[in-house]
C-alpha cells in the first residue's frame, strides 16, 4: 500500500491529479460545512436553534438547499446581454477556487522517501499571485451587474467595484510589512519571501519565552488592517453595502435565480475562507501548532487540526460581526477607507521598514532587551 | 525551471477543472429543471411594478475619481514588493527613497480628499 501512494506521489503527473481532486473535493465539503456553521452560529447568537432537521445537527442543509436551487427553474429577463450574464458566475467561483490552491493547509508528509506538500503548489510568487486572483473576483460582480440590464443590480455593481478597490490598495499595502520581515529573516536577497510556504516554516520557533513566533506578534497592526479590509473585500457585513436588501433588494445577483444564484453563493463563501486562510498563514503561523504526541503514524493529522482549528475560529469571528454591527452608510464606508485604513496601512509600513532596517544596519543607540524587533 | 513551469501548468490545470466543474453544474441544471417562461416571468425586477426607463442608467462621476485614485495605489504596489524583498540589500538610500514615494503618494490622496472626493452631500 505504501510503495503503491509512493509510487503515485513520485510521479509529477499522478501527485498533481490528485491534489486538483483533492482540493476541489476539500473546498466543495468545507463550502457546505462553512455555510451551515455560519447559520447555525448566527441562530445561537440571536436565540433561535437555525437548520436541525437534514442530517445530524442539521449538518446537510446546505446540500438540501443546493439541491433545491439546482432543480429550480431559471428566469431570464429579456434585457440581459446573454453572454456576459451567463459568464459572471464563472467568473466568480474560478478565481475564488484558484486562491486556495497555494495555501498550504498541513505540513509535508514524508511517504516512504517521498514527500508530498499538502499544498495545491506552491508558487514562489505565491502572494502576489493571491493579490491578482482577488482583484479578478471584480469582474465577476461589475459584470453581473451591468449585464443584468436592471436598475438595482447596476447600482449594486458600481457599489461593489468603488468598495472592493477601495479595500484592496489597503489589503496589498497591509501585506507589504510581511513580505519585509520575510525576507529579512530570510536572507540570501529575499529569494522565497512570497511563497506561502516558506512564510510559514519562517514562523516556527518562538517569539519570547512560550509564545509562538507567529507574524501577528510583530506585524498586529498590519493582521488588523488585513482582516478589516477582507472583511470589506469578501463584501461582508458590516460592509456588505453591495447586497444592501433593504435598498438595492439582492444588489448585483437581483436578476439571477437557480443554480447560477447559487454559485455567486458559493463563491461569496468560498472567498470568506480563502482570506481566513491566507489571514492564518500568513499571521497566525499557519498549519504550525504542537503535536500533542499522537503515535507516528497519525502525526500528519495535527497540522491540519491546527490549519482548520485556526480558520475557522476567524470565520467565526466574521459570523460574530455579522450578528452583531449594524450596516454602515455609503459615505461612512469609503471615507473609513481611504481616510483611515490607507493612511495607517502606509504609516505603518513606513515605520516598520525603518526599524528594520536600522535592525540590520545598526541603532544609533542602545535598544533595550525587551524590544519586539530586536 | 522544470519545476517552474510544472507549478504553472498546475495552476492552469486547475483554472480548466474548475470552469469544466462550473460548466458542468451549469449544464447539467440545464438539461434538468423545468422551462416554462413568460411575457411577464421575463420582465426586469421592479419591485412587482411594471419597470420604468432602460435599465442602463447613468452613475455617479465620483466612482470613475475612485478609479482612478485606485490606479495610482495599485501601480505603487509594483514598485514596492520588490523593494519589500530587497530592502536589505538595497540599503538605506532605497529606504529613504521609498518613504519619499509614499510620502508623496499620502499628499495626493490628502489633495484628493480636500477638493471632496469623500463628500457626498451636493
Amino acid at each position: 500500500m505504501t510503495s503503491f501512494l509512493e509510487g503515485l506521489f513520485a510521479n509529477t503527473f499522478w501527485s498533481a491529479a490528485i491534489k486538483v481532486v483533492a482540493a476541489f473535493a476539500l473546498l466543495v465539503a468545507n463550502t457546505l460545512i462553512l455555510v451551515w456553521f455560519e447559520r447555525r452560529v448566527v441562530a445561537f447568537m440571536q436565540n433561535r436553534i437555525g437548520p436541525n432537521r437534514a442530517g445530524p445537527f442539521g449538518i446537510l442543509q446546505t446540500l438540501a438547499d443546493g439541491l433545491k436551487l439546482f432543480f429550480k427553474e431559471q428566469i431570464t429577463p429579456r434585457k440581459v446581454e446573454l453572454g456576459i450574464y451567463l459568464m459572471a458566475p464563472m467568473a466568480a467561483m474560478v478565481p475564488a477556487f484558484l486562491i486556495f490552491l497555494v495555501i498550504p493547509f498541513g505540513a509535508p508528509i514524508t511517504i516512504g522517501e517521498t514527500t508530498v506538500t499538502l499544498q495545491g503548489t506552491d508558487l514562489n510568487v505565491g502572494l502576489l499571485f493571491i493579490l491578482a486572483m482577488s482583484s479578478l473576483a471584480v469582474y465577476s460582480i461589475v459584470l453581473a451587474g451591468w449585464s443584468s440590464g436592471s436598475k438595482y443590480p447596476l447600482l449594486g455593481g458600481v457599489r461593489a467595484t468603488a468598495q472592493m478597490i477601495s479595500y484592496e490598495a489597503a489589503m496589498g499595502l497591509a501585506i507589504v510589512p510581511v513580505v519585509v520581515l520575510a525576507a529579512v529573516t530570510l536572507g540570501e536577497g529575499g529569494v522565497g519571501a512570497m511563497s506561502l510556504a516558506r512564510i510559514v516554516e519562517l514562523q516556527q520557533g518562538s517569539f519570547r519565552w512560550l509564545i509562538p513566533g507567529w507574524f501577528v506578534f510583530w506585524l498586529l497592526p498590519s493582521f488588523l488592517i488585513f482582516f478589516v479590509s477582507a472583511v470589506a473585500e469578501t463584501n461582508r457585513a458590516p460592509f456588505d453595502l453591495v447586497e444592501a436588501e433593504s435598498e438595492i433588494v439582492g444588489g448585483y445577483h437581483t436578476e439571477y435565480s437557480g443554480i447560477r444564484f447559487a454559485l455567486f453563493f458559493l463563491a461569496e463563501y468560498v472567498n470568506m475562507f480563502n482570506v481566513s486562510a491566507i489571514a492564518v498563514t500568513l499571521f497566525l503561523g499557519g498549519w504550525l501548532g504542537p503535536d500533542l504526541g499522537l503515535p507516528s503514524g497519525l502525526a500528519w493529522v495535527m497540522p491540519i487540526f491546527w490549519f482548520f482549528l485556526k480558520t475557522y475560529a476567524l470565520l467565526f469571528v466574521f459570523v460574530w460581526l455579522r450578528a452583531t454591527l449594524p450596516r454602515l452608510r455609503y459615505d461612512q464606508l469609503m471615507s473609513f477607507g481611504w481616510k483611515v485604513m490607507i493612511p495607517l496601512s502606509i504609516g505603518w509600513l513606513v515605520l516598520f521598514s525603518v526599524v528594520m532596517a536600522l535592525n540590520t544596519f545598526g541603532w544609533p543607540f542602545d535598544v533595550p532587551e525587551w524590544f519586539p524587533w530586536a | 525551471m522544470t519545476r517552474y513551469f510544472h507549478d504553472y501548468i498546475t495552476v492552469a490545470v486547475f483554472a480548466g477543472v474548475g470552469i469544466l466543474l462550473v460548466g458542468v453544474a451549469l449544464g447539467m441544471s440545464a438539461m434538468l429543471r423545468p422551462k416554462n417562461p413568460s411575457a411577464t416571468k421575463r420582465q426586469t425586477y421592479e419591485c412587482g411594478i411594471d419597470p420604468v426607463g432602460t435599465g442602463f442608467s447613468q452613475t455617479h462621476v465620483r466612482y470613475y475619481i475612485f478609479a482612478l485614485l485606485f490606479l495610482i495605489f495599485d501601480v505603487e504596489a509594483v514598485f514596492i514588493f520588490p523593494w519589500a524583498i530587497q530592502l536589505e540589500s538595497l540599503g538605506a538610500f532605497a529606504l529613504v527613497e521609498m518613504v519619499i514615494f509614499l510620502v508623496i503618494l499620502l499628499a495626493g490622496l490628502v489633495y484628493a480628499i480636500r477638493k471632496g472626493v469623500l463628500r457626498w452631500e451636493s
